[in-house]
């Protein structure tokens, strides 16, 4: 039986999208819902696993390490989100733009997980309220997406390995 | 080695070693286990971020999962920092500390 990945590699290196209307309409908004609470929010507890602590043995490291990164991480988050966001309608995307969906997507997860109080056990039987469940759907979809976009560029990654990827502009150290 | 020189000492210039065991103790980067990322998607940003090959960094994968963590990159508090950065960037859980401090079974 044939199975159509919703993503995958052409020869050209670009990347082909087959996803339902619904599918790109949620893709569309959730992006712009996540960026939002991080502005708003930065401190919530739910987004805790987007800026994770660097030196947790170290207060006076990480309080500096905080003051010179958090606005870095912060523009990358909404930067990769607003990537996902602004192409959810595509039918094609760039290597780039597909790695930068990869990390919006993991965003969410991370935000939806941590909300749910997931653990690697959970199953959609463990939410008694509605709406947890309903989130629950979401994140394991989101998490079915994303492993097909890994699966899509790992096979663009040399398997015998290469060199260190560079920041393409590292951060202010 | 050995004989008698019969040539004039020539001097090399040799890294100072002291410098570089005191000074530059590596600082390793740790990658925790969390619930949450999917375990392709870790072996895949350490192979794209380290340039490690796929067998490399899904053993790395694999430690994280079933030991709860591993070390995945080591070296100057610098470099240790960029390498945070990024893996944070990709929503990875990884902390930095100096090398042979809070060791598993230390």
């Amino acid at each position: 039986m044939a199975f159509r990945r919703r993503v995958e590699r052409r020869r050209d290196g670009s990347f082909v999208l087959r996803l339902g209307d619904d599918e790109r309409r949620l893709l569309g908004s959730l992006p712009g819902q996540l960026a939002a609470l991080v502005d708003a929010e930065p401190e919530d507890p739910w987004l805790q696993r987007l800026f994770p602590t660097a030196y947790p043995k170290d207060p006076e490291r990480e309080q500096e390490w905080r003051l010179l990164m958090s606005v870095d991480l912060h523009e990358r988050r909404r930067s990769q989100l607003a990537t996902l966001a602004e192409t959810a309608g595509a039918t094609s995307l760039t290597e780039e733009q597909l790695h930068l969906w990869s990390q919006a997507l993991n965003d969410l997860r991370l935000y939806l997980g941590t909300r749910l109080d997931l653990s690697e056990e959970t199953t959609d039987e463990d939410f008694a309220d509605e709406d947890d469940r309903d989130l629950f759907i979401l994140y394991s979809w989101l998490g079915q997406l994303q492993e097909e976009t890994i699966e899509a560029l790992s096979r663009a990654l040399p398997p015998g390995g290469g060199p260190k990827l560079l920041p393409p502009d590292p951060p202010p150290l | 080695m050995g004989g008698v020189a019969t040539t004039a000492p020539v001097e090399v210039d040799q890294p100072d070693v002291d410098d570089v065991t005191v000074a530059d103790v590596p600082w390793i980067v740790i990658v925790w286990n969390d619930p949450i990322n999917l375990m392709s998607y870790v072996t895949f940003v350490l192979q794209k971020l380290f340039g490690y090959s796929r067998d490399k960094a899904t053993a790395l994968m694999l430690d994280v999962h079933e030991k709860g963590r591993a070390v995945v990159s080591s070296g100057t508090r610098e470099e240790a920092e960029a390498d945070v950065f990024r893996l944070h960037e990709h929503g990875l859980w990884a902390t930095m500390e100096k090398d042979g401090v809070g060791r598993p079974g230390t």
